[in-house]
C-alpha cells in the first residue's frame, strides 16, 4: 500500500474536514474506552495479569530464536510446512507460490494486518487471483477499495449509511426496495454474499494473534467465526504470522488472552478463539489438506537489541488507539501506513524508516494515555521520544526547529542570560497584551494564534519580583 | 538532609518557565502555601526550564545540561517543589533516566529526583495539609493534566483541598483526564490537531456549566484559556494554587481587569 506516512499534515488536515469521518471517530471516543473500563473493573488481578503477560514475551523476545525453531519442528512433526520470509517480498512470493501449485483462483481471508503489511491484496490480483476479505469490516473496505484505519476494527471510519450505500452499488443481484436501514440487515446481507465464497475458496489465508512453540499451533481470534470457515473449508490453510507472535506455551497464550479481548473490545473472551495444529489428520472430520506458516520478518529482529524491543511485546488489542486523542482527532488513514495510533507512532518508523515516517512520533502530546492502558506495558511514549533522538541525530526534523531549539538551549543553559531575556519578553508581550491581557496573533507563534488566544504574561517576572522582595526584606531589617 | 534549626523543611521552589515568564502570581501563590504549610522556602537563581523542549525533540545533550544545572541549583534543600505536574515529572521520573550510564551523575539525579514534589501533592502527601484558609464564591470544574495525572497519581489531592475553599462548589466535566492538546511543542507543531483536541475540552468545560476552569499546570491552563477566550467563553480560567492561596485579586488568565 502507498506511504503517505510522510503527508500526516495533510492527511490530518483533510481528515479533521471530513465530516463523515469526524462523526465515525465519535464512536471510538466513547464506546471502547467504556466497554474496556467496566470488563477490567469486574477482574481485580487485572494489573497482575499485565505484568505476567509482559513477563512471558519478554522471556520469549529473550530467546526468540530458539521458540521459533521448536515451534518450526512442531509444525513439521504435525504434518505443516514453515516457510521463512525476511521480507514483504520473500513472504508475497512464497504465498503467490502456495496458491499456484494449489491452483487456486479464489482465495479467502480472515483479518490480517500482515497481509496488509505486505501488500497481498494487490499480489494475488496482479497473479489473477481473486482474494475476499471475510471479516465484515474488512469485507466492507475491500469493496470499496480502501485499507483499514484501526488494527482491530477496519472500517471504524465509516457510517452505517456509507455501508449501505456500498452494498447497493455492488451486491446488485439483490433486490432494489431490500431494507437496510439496521446493521444487523447488513451483517446478514454481508453473511449471506460471504457464505458462498468460502466454498468456492481454493485457499483460505489467515493471520495469527499468537503461534505456540510448545505445539506448534496457530491461534486466532475473531468474534464472526469467518476465521473458523477461512482455515477449515478450502483444500490449503496458509498462516502469516511475523515473528514476534510466538509465545512458548499454551499456559501462557492462556494468560495472555486474559488481557487481550478485555483491552480490546471489552470482552473476557473474543466470541471465537481458534487454535490449528497442521492440516487435517484422518480421524477429524474436517480441515485442510495442506498446511503452511510463512513466518515474516520484515525489520522486527532489527529492532532486537535495541530501545525499541519493548514493541515486539505487542498483541495488537487497539487500546492504544482507543484511547489516544491524536487518533481520535485525525483517525488512522492520516497515519499514511498499516499500523495507526501510539503502537503505530513507534511500530511505523522501525518498518519502512524513520525518515518516512517521522510525523508519527512527532505527533503526540506525550499525554500517557496509552501507556497506563497498554496490557502489554509497552512504555509507548518514551519509544517515540527516542524515535524523535534518532531524527535530532540524524539532522531529520526541520532547520527551523533546530535553529529555534538551539537558540532556546543557549539561553536555558545560561541562567543569567535567560532571566535577562525572560523579562524583556515578559515586557514587551506584556505591553501587546493591552487591556484585553491576551494577543490575538504573535509573530512566529502562528501555530498558536491561528486557532487561539496567547494569554498575556502579567508584567514583570517571577524572578523580578522575588527579587525586589529580597531587597526588601534586607532594607527593612 | 537535615532541615533547619527551627525543624522547618528548607523547600527549594522550582518556578517553572512558564509561571515565571506569564504567570508569577503562581509562584506567589506557592511560596503563600509553602510557608503557611511551616517551610522556608527559597528560590534558586540559577533555575532556568526543566528541559522538557529539548528533552522532547530528541535533543539529550542540551536536555542533560540543563539537568545537571537544575540538580545543582537544588542541592542541599529538603524538597524541590514545582507548581507543575509536568515539570515535577520531568525532575523527578526523567532525570535519572539522562544519565543511564553515568554512575556519579545517575546517582545525584536519583537522590535529587525522590526530593521533589509537585505542590498540591506536597501539601496534602508529605505536608498533611488536609484544608486551606480561603474562600471563593465560584462553581469550578477541575482538568487532570496528564504528566501529573499518569506520573505523579495526582487526582484526588487536588480535589481534597479544593472541597475546604470557603464558598467553591466543584462540578466533574467529563473525562477530566483527557488530554487538553497542549503537549508542549506539539501545540505548536501540529496546531490543526491540537485545536481538535482542545476544542472537545472546550465544550467539555462549557457543558459542565462551571464557571471557573482550575488545573495545576500553566502549560494546559494557557492552552484551554487561549481556547475559551477566542471562542468568547466567559469560563474564567486560574492555576489552582491561586484559589488554594486566596490569590483571586489578579485578573484570571487572559482575562482584563475591567
Amino acid at each position: 500500500m502507498q506511504i503517505t506516512s510522510p503527508n500526516f499534515k495533510e492527511n490530518a488536515r483533510e481528515a479533521l474536514s471530513d465530516a463523515a469521518l469526524q462523526k465515525a471517530l465519535g464512536n471510538v471516543r466513547t464506546g471502547f474506552i467504556d466497554k474496556r473500563r467496566k470488563a477490567i473493573d469486574a477482574l481485580p488481578e487485572f494489573d497482575d495479569l499485565r505484568d505476567s503477560a509482559r513477563d512471558i514475551k519478554n522471556h520469549t523476545l529473550a530467546h526468540l530464536d530458539l521458540y521459533l525453531e521448536a515451534y518450526e519442528k512442531k509444525v513439521l512433526e504435525a504434518g505443516g510446512h514453515v516457510h521463512w520470509a525476511e521480507t514483504a517480498a520473500d513472504a508475497r512470493a512464497i504465498i503467490l507460490d502456495i496458491c499456484r501449485q494449489y491452483g487456486a483462483r479464489t482465495v479467502t481471508k480472515g483479518k490480517s494486518m500482515i497481509t496488509e503489511e505486505i501488500d497481498l491484496n494487490e499480489c494475488l490480483e496482479e497473479a489473477g487471483i481473486k482474494p475476499v476479505e471475510t471479516d465484515l469490516g474488512e469485507y466492507i473496505i475491500q469493496l470499496r477499495g480502501e485499507h483499514p484505519s484501526h488494527i482491530i476494527a477496519p472500517a471504524v471510519h465509516l457510517n452505517k449509511e456509507q455501508v449501505e450505500a456500498d452494498f447497493r452499488r455492488v451486491h446488485t443481484h439483490l433486490p432494489v426496495n431490500r431494507d437496510l436501514s439496521e446493521p444487523s440487515a447488513l451483517l446478514g446481507e454481508a453473511r449471506r454474499v460471504l457464505r458462498a465464497a468460502y466454498f468456492d475458496a481454493d485457499v483460505g489465508i489467515t493471520g495469527a494473534n499468537f503461534l505456540v512453540a510448545e505445539t506448534g499451533t496457530s491461534v486466532i481470534v475473531t468474534n464472526e467465526g469467518n476465521g473458523d470457515l477461512t482455515q477449515i473449508l478450502p483444500k490449503v490453510h496458509i498462516v502469516v504470522a511475523s515473528i514476534e507472535k510466538i509465545t512458548p506455551t499454551l499456559e501462557d497464550v492462556s494468560q495472555i488472552l486474559r488481557v487481550l479481548a478485555r483491552s480490546a473490545t471489552g470482552q473476557d473472551m473474543s466470541v471465537y478463539t481458534t487454535f490449528s495444529t497442521g492440516p487435517r489428520r484422518a480421524e477429524d472430520p474436517d480441515g485442510p489438506e495442506a498446511y503452511h506458516v510463512v513466518l515474516l520478518d520484515n525489520g522486527r529482529s532489527s529492532m532486537l537489541g535495541t530501545e525499541f524491543q519493548d514493541m515486539l511485546r505487542c498483541i495488537r488489542c487497539g487500546a492504544c488507539m482507543n484511547h489516544c486523542p491524536v487518533y481520535h482527532a485525525v483517525g488512522g488513514h492520516a497515519y499514511g501506513w498499516v499500523y495507526p495510533g501510539p503502537m503505530g507512532a513507534v511500530l511505523t518508523p522501525a518498518l519502512i524508516g524513520v525518515d518516512k515516517a517521522g510525523h508519527l512520533p512527532n505527533a503526540s502530546t506525550f499525554c500517557g494515555r496509552c501507556e497506563s492502558v497498554c496490557p502489554m506495558r509497552i512504555p509507548l511514549p518514551k519509544m517515540m521520544r527516542h524515535w524523535r533522538e534518532r531524527e535530532f541525530q540524524r539532522g531529520l526534523n526541520p532547520a527551523t526547529t533546530r535553529y529555534g531549539l538551539r537558540m532556546w538551549a543557549l539561553l536555558a543553559k545560561r541562567p543569567r542570560l535567560y532571566r535577562m531575556a525572560a523579562a524583556s519578553g515578559a515586557a514587551v508581550l506584556s505591553m501587546l497584551g493591552g487591556r484585553k491581557r491576551r494577543l490575538s496573533s504573535v509573530p512566529l507563534a502562528g501555530g498558536w494564534t491561528r486557532w487561539r488566544d496567547l494569554p498575556a504574561p502579567q508584567g514583570r517576572t517571577f524572578m523580578q519580583q522575588w527579587a525586589d522582595r529580597g531587597r526588601n526584606k534586607a532594607a527593612h531589617r | 538532609m537535615t532541615s533547619n534549626d527551627t525543624g522547618q523543611p528548607r523547600v527549594g521552589l522550582f518556578v517553572t518557565c512558564l509561571a515565571d515568564l506569564f504567570r508569577p502570581s503562581v509562584g506567589f501563590a506557592a511560596v503563600k502555601l509553602l510557608e503557611r504549610a511551616g517551610c522556608i522556602v527559597e528560590v534558586p537563581r540559577a533555575q532556568t526550564c526543566c528541559g522538557q523542549p529539548a528533552y522532547n525533540s530528541g535533543d539529550r545533550n542540551d536536555a542533560r545540561d540543563i539537568a545537571r544545572q537544575t540538580i545543582q541549583a537544588f542541592d542541599g534543600f529538603d524538597y524541590i517543589v514545582a507548581p507543575s505536574g509536568s515539570c515535577a515529572g520531568m525532575l523527578k521520573k526523567h532525570y535519572p533516566g539522562l544519565f543511564a550510564g553515568n554512575a556519579l551523575w545517575e546517582s545525584r539525579a536519583k537522590e535529587f529526583a525522590g526530593r521533589v514534589h509537585e505542590l498540591v501533592s506536597f501539601l496534602t502527601d508529605v505536608m498533611g495539609v488536609i484544608a486551606v484558609d480561603a474562600g471563593l464564591e465560584a462553581t469550578a470544574t477541575y482538568h487532570d493534566s496528564c504528566s501529573g495525572l499518569r506520573e505523579l497519581g495526582i487526582r484526588d489531592q487536588p480535589r481534597a483541598l479544593l472541597s475546604t475553599v470557603e464558598g467553591l462548589v466543584l462540578k466533574e466535566m467529563k473525562d477530566p483526564d483527557v488530554c487538553c492538546g497542549f503537549g508542549g511543542t506539539f501545540c505548536v507543531k501540529y496546531p490543526d490537531i491540537s485545536n481538535e483536541i482542545v476544542s472537545q475540552k472546550t465544550a467539555n468545560i462549557e457543558a459542565s456549566g462551571a464557571d471557573l476552569l482550575l488545573a495545576g499546570d500553566l502549560g494546559c491552563l494557557m492552552n484551554m484559556a487561549g481556547k475559551l477566550k477566542r471562542e468568547g467563553s466567559k469560563v474564567k480560567v486560574r492555576h489552582v494554587a491561586e484559589v488554594l492561596a486566596g490569590m483571586t485579586d489578579e485578573p484570571a488568565i487572559a482575562e482584563g481587569s475591567d
